[in-house]
């Protein structure tokens, strides 16, 4: 059963003569986990925004073709009514952060839903406990670091109890450690929840390993899409994308004759396919 | 000053005045103010002035009001000065002592207006503030641009040190040059952060949609104020000083 | 030559943002200063030009003391490009926003044209000579503010977090920039938390935590150090921790990247 179905979409912005989606297909079933990559300028953005309505309602311009979430026509349907089905999160931690304290942050999707207040406060406890981070429920958002600050944003959006989480490239400004724990964080929802994740990302290092489909985008189009190993095995340097390493060496060392079962994207998967190699040499 | 803006921040005591109802307090602002402004004479911006000292005492702001004061007094002087000129100018160049008597309360009448802000902004958290305006019936799009504004407060000063610093790696030199020089060097620094400033809005309206800003006609407030007996007397307390100052005005003219 | 000699800073609200740093780099050196958000590496390049003077302990650049000498004067040498290009792009044309710099810096004018024309050149930007800053897409923008400090060549290129916001291909450019740039003898400082990239290009690393340096050396020596770096909220390249786990590494011959890995592993199974 598909959460969102998008059917030769295309779009430009108002004002501009370039269609910045091109004929897009695409169909997301209902607790997937989606990474989307593509060089700069690819139209990753702009895909994201169709799935909660800020495209076509807060971004003005043409549409053709049809966008449906949760079996509503995304474009007949306010932003603000996308919001409890679909949330997002934004590059910049600290402009999706509005209020004096963590918790107004966290309350002010459900008050704006107009849900009952012992609700919110029950939602507010579970979401900050989800993320782990119950310890900053009074602080100020600007006392938090970058990934603090982040988490505070998934918990806000959490609190929606939405079916879709969208997040554009979140850990742009975070430090390695601090990005894997905020995917990782994004796993467990996906697992624990049930929630459906669509993830844009560059950092494939780290997210490929934990996506079900890694969908490519170039100029608009969507143009690879499968799973993440199928994916790194074709040549997409024409994109602007570069595989994580490990697939890359493994590339590397298959055109060069060497023969392996599969295309390994985690460290621990490639050391078991080399030790298996290194079994087979050392027998001949 | 830099200083007489430290008036305006929260500092955190356990006083009768802080647990005070954020809204028996803007009553309080309010009550003043009216009161200042219908008075005129020096005995009476003196004893509205001195009124205020006692609440310094009880709240435990003594030395950041007088910190405040010693800022406001550069303006409250600027004030006496000017007075005095235009009285001076117009009385056909002569210093009464009614012209030098209306200077000085009107720069007295600056001090006590200060004293009474630094009063409601030393005791209230900018969150109660916010909170005191949802409740008074402000309506929520206000409310919510007067909090944003209060939260983005440190983000910007942030931003515009940044500017300065990257403007200044780039050989900028804001102390150098004449009075027209210096104005015009600070163009690079303005534009960034104009420009930065309008993309955080973009970002912060698209954030807030996302988040469902509109969706409901009735929207729900997980924070509720609740006035305590205390808080009833006291803004009675202040809506009767409010009649009586009204009254003796109209009717016994005091001034 | 930078020397930074028992430097403590802390910042007016009281925190302390670093603790008995020294360091040297020398002209022509290619060096990443690394290290978890917060740990002080912003702060440390903001003494390289005086931006910031040390509350204790000095900073010497080329022999003269930061505390003695204009935040001008020391941007002249070393010039610092901040992260977020939009924090000081101004101009309304590409070329005025070039310009500034050489201005500001007494160039005389017909310099100033040849070096934006050089510059221009040199980033991939002639085409937008004329074209207003605002209408670059993020990644030309980066270009952009790098440009405005490189045309007046600075002996000292300092970059504050280059990579971020960059896809992989933008980021093979500016690698490919960084060492030419560093290979025609500019000393080239960059900041950042991008391991990969930096297991690319292999600069001298230092490594900081909590307002010290806890690692100053060699990047084989500290990328593949997986206590080390996780300590400073790094991860080691990927490929680090596979030829850890398969017993790769050999003492002066630490395997960082796809390459190395490639040259090692068919060493072993082809040639050997």
């Amino acid at each position: 059963m598909s959460i969102v179905s998008i059917e030769n979409l295309w779009f430009k912005y108002r004002g501009s003569d370039n269609w910045v989606l091109r004929d897009v297909s695409l169909k997301v079933d209902r607790g997937e986990f989606i990474v989307i990559t593509g060089r700069s300028g690819c139209g990753k953005t702009t895909l994201c925004r169709c799935f909660n309505g800020l495209i076509p309602h807060f971004y003005e311009g043409e549409l053709k073709g049809s966008i449906t979430v949760a079996g509503l026509d995304v474009t007949e349907t306010p932003v603000s009514r996308m919001a409890s089905i679909v949330g997002m999160v934004f590059q910049n931690p600290s402009s999706q952060l509005f209020m004096l304290t963590v918790e107004r942050d966290v309350a002010f999707g459900p008050e704006n839903l107009g849900v009952p207040r012992d609700e919110i406060l029950r939602r507010i406890d579970w979401a900050l406990n989800m993320l782990g981070i119950s310890d900053l429920r009074f602080r100020a958002p600007h006392e938090l670091s970058g990934g603090q600050q982040q988490r505070v944003a998934i918990a806000a959006i959490l609190a929606m109890q939405p079916q879709i989480i969208v997040l554009d490239e979140p850990t742009a400004y975070l430090d390695p450690y601090t990005s894997l724990s905020i995917f990782n964080l994004l796993k467990d929802l996906n697992s624990k929840l049930g929630l459906t994740v669509i993830l844009v990302e560059h950092k494939l290092e780290l997210a490929s390993s934990l996506a079900d489909r890694i969908i490519v985008m170039d100029e608009g189009r969507i143009v690879v899409e499968d799973d993440p190993r199928e994916v790194f095995m074709k040549d997409l340097s024409v994109y602007g994308v570069k595989p994580p390493s490990i697939p890359r060496l493994f590339l590397k060392l298959m055109s060069h004759g060497f023969r392996f079962k599969r295309v390994p994207l985690t460290v621990e998967e490639a050391a078991e396919i080399f030790r298996e190699v290194h079994l087979k040499v050392d027998r001949s | 000053m830099l200083s007489f803006l430290e008036v305006f921040r929260f500092r955190r005591r356990d006083s009768p005045l802080h647990r005070l109802d954020p809204r028996v307090k803007a009553l309080y602002l309010l009550v003043m103010s009216v009161i200042s402004i219908v008075y005129y004479s020096l005995a009476a911006m003196f004893m509205i002035f001195v009124s205020t000292i006692p609440l310094i005492a009880v709240a435990k702001v003594y030395r950041e009001w007088i910190r405040s004061l010693r800022g406001a007094l550069f303006l409250a002087s600027m004030i006496v000065f000017i007075n005095m000129l235009a009285g001076y100018l117009s009385g056909g160049f002569s210093l009464t002592m009614e012209v030098v008597s209306y200077a000085f309360s009107m720069g007295l009448r600056f001090l006590a207006f200060t004293s009474v802000f630094s009063i409601f902004f030393l005791t209230t958290t900018p969150e109660d503030l916010s909170l005191a305006l949802e409740k008074l019936g402000v309506p929520y799009d206000y409310c919510f641009a007067f909090t944003s504004a209060i939260r983005f407060v440190p983000d910007l000063a942030l931003e515009i040190q940044t500017v300065i610093d990257a403007q200044r790696s780039r050989g900028l030199e804001l102390e150098k040059g004449n009075i027209i020089r210096r104005i015009r060097n600070y163009i690079p620094i303005l534009i960034p952060v104009f420009i930065r400033s309008f993309t955080r809005s973009i970002e912060l309206a698209e954030a807030m949609e996302a988040r469902g800003y509109g969706a409901s006609e009735k929207r729900t407030s997980i924070y509720e104020l609740y006035m305590k007996r205390s808080d009833y007397t006291i803004a009675s307390i202040l809506l009767c000083i409010l009649a009586l100052s009204i009254l003796l005005r109209i009717y016994a003219n005091w001034y | 030559m930078i020397e930074v000699r028992n430097v403590y800073f802390t910042y007016p609200g009281g925190v302390e943002a670093l603790r008995n740093v020294n360091l040297t780099i020398d002209r022509g050196e290619f060096t990443a200063i690394m290290g978890e958000n917060g740990a002080g590496k912003t702060t440390l390049i903001k003494m390289f030009n005086g931006l910031l003077k040390p509350s204790r302990g000095c900073v010497l650049v080329d022999g003269i003391d930061t505390r003695e000498a204009s935040v001008a004067e020391l941007s002249r040498k070393v010039g610092i490009v901040f992260q977020n290009p939009e924090h000081q792009l101004f101009a309304e044309t590409i070329e005025e926003e070039i310009a500034f710099a050489l201005r500001n810096f007494g160039f005389p004018e017909d310099e100033i044209a040849r070096r934006i024309d050089s510059i221009l050149r040199f980033t991939g930007l002639e085409k937008y000579k004329g074209s207003s800053p605002f209408m670059l897409s993020g990644g030309e923008k980066k270009r952009l503010a790098l440009a405005s400090i490189l045309v007046f060549d600075p002996d000292y290129l300092v970059l504050d977090e280059p990579t971020i916001g960059q896809d992989p291909e933008q980021k093979d450019k500016l690698l490919q920039f960084l060492v030419e740039v560093n290979r025609r003898g500019k000393t080239v400082i960059m900041v950042t938390h991008d391991v990969e990239f930096v297991a690319e290009c292999k600069p001298r690393v230092i490594l900081m935590r909590r307002g010290e340096i806890i690692a100053d050396g060699s990047a084989d020596k500290i990328l593949a150090d997986e206590d080390l770096m996780r300590s400073t909220s790094l991860l080691p390249p990927q490929i680090s921790v596979f030829a850890s786990k398969l017993n790769l590494h050999r003492p002066g011959c630490t395997i960082l990247n796809v390459d190395d890995a490639f040259r090692i592993l068919v060493g072993l199974y082809v040639g050997g």
